[in-house]
């Protein structure tokens, strides 16, 4: 079957209707009743395909069969994944997570059989879709996720029950691209994978190019570790990504759309694969769009594991093939980009936004957000908060909220201590900053950055110096050689670091530091390399007490660094019935003291043998 | 063009050749180098400089181009893989969760470092960064089957199975992905 006109895709979308409305409110939604399963990675991972077999079986015993079972996208729990939505015609639709196959049986019986809500294992959801009729009553208004969890990623059908490629039909039928990229500059949506560059503008720029051939590629790169946002998209709502690609090829004048997949993410390039083939069954890619006489395609190519290829100049080194080494800007990209064309790249989660913005308007999506910065920002929230997972807010909602309200808190009862955002080019936001409104410039000026949104919460057991340094070994792992003070500068702060918290740090360690990361910042030639220093430089400004501690006294108060740790024995309790001399695998035990014995500690490799071999409790770590 | 002179490696015939057909169905077969690449991977486990030669010669291109690139990206390795290979995520989201002491218990349980295999031949450890499981930290991968939640003891516990071959009943797996 092909869609030829709108009218066709209007009717397509009236007969999904009741698919839809069944999903969001219950209300007038059809005959059947319905339970989408969470199955991105991780809810797969956490048993999703167990529990989805589970309730098939479920059904089927019970004579249920005629419930529809359907694997969706991610809804943002992943700290109680597997989770399910049982939506029943009439009934609002009902959450619930931890369920494992015995809590998917119970369900069936329970909910679907009895009509009784498990409470148990009910789950209440936190967000809404912001629309044109959204009250705005949730903490988390759902923009770019807006589809993730309510649409089976692998059936179009379904993305256009949900108003898919309503958008691209829109500006198909208007036929005046420069329109679109006005509106999108109007709308204020700003580039989401860490730049913050203005959306329209980048595509106005490829736009004024001569027309000829002309790129649009979609960075599903992803290398923020701990971050999850674009692949959650991918894996929820790939059409999205795909018609947002056709719309900003349409505005700009390009006929071919690239997305560069990382891959480690072989679940999205899955289901991006089986949404192209399936868009373009439809017509919805290839020749002649929706009868419009616009062409385009999408193609996929595969990142093979190099962070440094997130950033555009070095990703189109590697869709060409080559290594991913970055090149001088400019030329950017939108003059000089793709085979040397005019290419516009584009993070996943900025594209996920371009469709409701079309069919919503421009003023909608400015009217939400902050001065500056318009829209919602997805993050994934991760570290030691009880509700791990994603959450998609407002720009202007604070820090606490997101760590206190949506996250639930810190994990255990335990103390705030930071959070990093940026990934390894931020930096860290402390107990001082929580109620900074999170938008680019406000983060920015507390020394962190919106980055793409990952976002890892530290409680006070987590050493800020070791976490440096954790950052500092990701950057010098990943810089790709190409410049010296990248190459070169990332190993030797790595080195200082690493003497810092083995023990061996001195005083002018810290100035020597500041120096070398911010020359490094002002000398590299690309954006690892110049953002490379911020996670040390925030550290040593928001916790120089603790840099202090550890090259002044030689002390770690969180016990993470085991190079700075002391064993002693204490001689009051110890009895001297010699078990951790037996164990002492470099034999630094003595005895010192009739009975007591005593540790040599410059011959301690601190591996904590007598600590556990002790009855007595008399092995005492400093 | 010459394909197969004599070479080290074992090249069985039938699987050069379903590299050489998925070659030939290619329309942009240099700036697919890296998807060959991955598609020889898949086939031959690992990719041998005799193998990145071949490639090379098939694609008409400097065997110096496609070193360049298999030596920049770490998905490709040059070297033999072991039987299992079990990867440890050294992301930030598990690293706060005490990612560390997990690859430390793995290192010394398998006795090798990142990139090595095991003496047994049995696994090669790496140490990758997220997988998208971050929810379930501090996590490693055996092969396509993710392990959540690991403690020093768990991650020794696994490796202890797989050895003895009783991986099936994997009682830690969360799933395979
Ligand atoms: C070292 C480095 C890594 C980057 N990684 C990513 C990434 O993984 N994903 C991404 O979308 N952008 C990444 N970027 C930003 C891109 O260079 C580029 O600005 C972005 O893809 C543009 O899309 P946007 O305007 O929609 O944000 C990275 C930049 C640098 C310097
Ligand atoms: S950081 Fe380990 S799975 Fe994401």
């Amino acid at each position: 079957m092909k869609i030829n006109t709108l009218s066709q895709l209007s009717k397509l979308r009236e007969d999904g209707a009741a698919v839809c409305q069944l999903r969001e409110s219950g209300i007038g939604g059809g005959s059947t009743a319905e339970i989408l399963v969470g199955m991105a990675t991780c809810g797969v991972a956490a048993g999703g395909k167990q529990t989805f077999a589970a309730l098939e079986r479920a059904l089927r015993n019970r004579g249920l069969s005629h419930v529809r079972l359907v694997k969706v996208g991610c809804i943002g729990s992943c700290y109680c994944e597997p989770t399910i939505q049982v939506n029943i015609p009439g009934q609002e639709p009902v959450f619930y997570g931890n369920v494992d196959e015995d809590a998917a049986i119970a369900i069936v019986d329970s909910h679907l059989l009895k009509g009784n809500v498990l409470e148990s294992n009910r789950l209440q959801i936190g967000y809404e879709k912001a629309g044109l009729n959204s009250k705005g009553q949730k903490k988390q208004q759902r923009i770019a996720l807006r589809n993730c969890g309510s649409v089976d990623p692998e059936n179009i059908m379904d993305y256009i029950a949900f108003r898919g490629y309503e958008a691209l039909g829109k500006v198909l039928a208007e036929g005046n691209p420069e329109a679109v990229v006005n509106s999108i500059k109007a709308s204020g949506l700003r580039g989401r994978g860490g730049g913050g560059f203005s959306t329209g503008s980048k595509w106005q720029a490829t736009a004024q190019q001569p027309t000829g051939e002309k790129y649009i590629i979609c960075n599903a790169d992803e290398g923020d570790p701990g971050a999850f946002m674009d692949r959650s998209i991918l894996e929820g709502d790939p059409h999205s990504v795909l018609e947002a690609l056709a719309i900003g090829g349409y505005a700009t004048g390009a006929n071919k759309g690239i997305i560069y997949i990382r891959a480690e993410y072989p679940l999205a390039i899955e289901r991006l694969k089986i949404a192209i083939v399936q868009a373009e069954e439809l017509g919805l890619l290839g020749k002649n769009i929706l009868g419009s006489g616009f062409d385009f395609t999408v193609e996929l190519r595969l990142g093979a594991g190099a962070f440094v290829c997130g950033e555009e100049t070095a990703l189109i080194h590697s869709v060409e093939g080559g290594r991913g080494e970055p090149t001088k800007k400019p030329p950017f990209p939108s003059i000089s980009g793709y085979l040397k064309k005019p290419t516009t790249v584009n993070n996943v989660e900025t594209l996920a936004n371009i469709p409701p913005i079309i069919l919503n308007g421009a003023g909608w999506f400015s009217g939400i957000g902050t001065e500056k910065s318009k829209g919602t920002k997805v993050f994934a929230l991760v570290g030691k908060i009880n509700n791990v997972g994603l959450v998609e807010v407002p720009m202007g909602t604070t820090l606490r909220e997101i760590v206190y309200e949506i996250g639930g808190g810190i994990r255990n009862d335990r103390d705030f201590r930071a959070v990093q955002t940026g990934g390894p080019s931020g930096g860290v936001i402390t107990k001082a900053d929580l109620d900074t409104p999170i938008d680019y410039e406000s983060l920015k000026e507390i020394g962190s950055m919106m980055g793409s949104g990952g976002m890892i919460v530290m409680d006070d057991s987590d050493c800020m110096v070791n976490i440096a340094k954790f950052y500092l070994g990701f950057t010098r792992d990943e810089s790709c050689g190409k410049c010296t003070p990248c190459r070169i500068g990332t190993k030797r702060m790595h080195e200082i670091l690493e003497r810092i918290t083995n023990g061996e740090g001195v005083p002018e360690d810290l100035v020597k530091l500041e120096r070398l990361g911010n020359t490094i910042k002002i000398s590299a030639l690309c954006g690892l390399g110049q953002t490379a220093p911020n996670p040390v430089l925030s550290t040593l400004k928001y916790f120089q007490d603790e840099y202090k501690a550890h090259v002044i006294d030689h002390k770690c108060s969180t016990g993470s660094c085991k190079g700075l740790l002391r064993y002693r024995i204490s001689e009051e309790a110890c009895t001297g019935c010699r078990a951790c001399v037996k164990v002492c695998p470099v034999n630094c035990i003595h005895l010192a003291n009739k009975p007591a014995y005593r540790i040599d500690s410059a011959v301690c490799t601190r591996c904590g043998a007598c600590l556990a071999a002790c009855k007595f409790d008399a092995v005492i770590v400093e | 063009m010459e394909t197969t002179k004599s070479t080290a490696m074992d090249f069985s015939k039938e699987t050069l050749k379903a590299l050489d057909d998925y070659i030939e169905s290619l329309d942009d077969k240099q700036g697919l180098l890296i998807h060959i690449l991955h598609k020889a991977q898949e086939l031959f486990g690992y990719l041998p400089q005799d193998l990145q030669l071949y490639i090379a010669r098939k694609l008409d291109i400097p065997a110096a181009k496609v070193f360049g690139v298999v030596s920049f990206y770490s998905f490709f390795a040059q070297e033999k893989r072991g039987k299992h290979n079990v990867s440890i995520c050294m992301g930030t989201a598990c690293f706060v969760q005490g990612a560390e002491r997990v690859y430390d218990a793995l290192r010394s349980a398998l006795g090798v470092e990142a990139g090595g295999t095991s003496e047994d031949g049995l696994f090669t450890l790496n140490a990758v960064r997220c997988i998208g499981a971050c929810g379930l930290a501090p996590v490693a991968l055996i092969d396509d089957k993710v392990f959540g939640h690991l403690s020093e003891e768990k991650i020794k516990d696994i490796i202890k199975e797989y050895r003895e071959g009783m991986q099936d009943e994997d009682q830690y797996a969360e799933s395979a992905v």
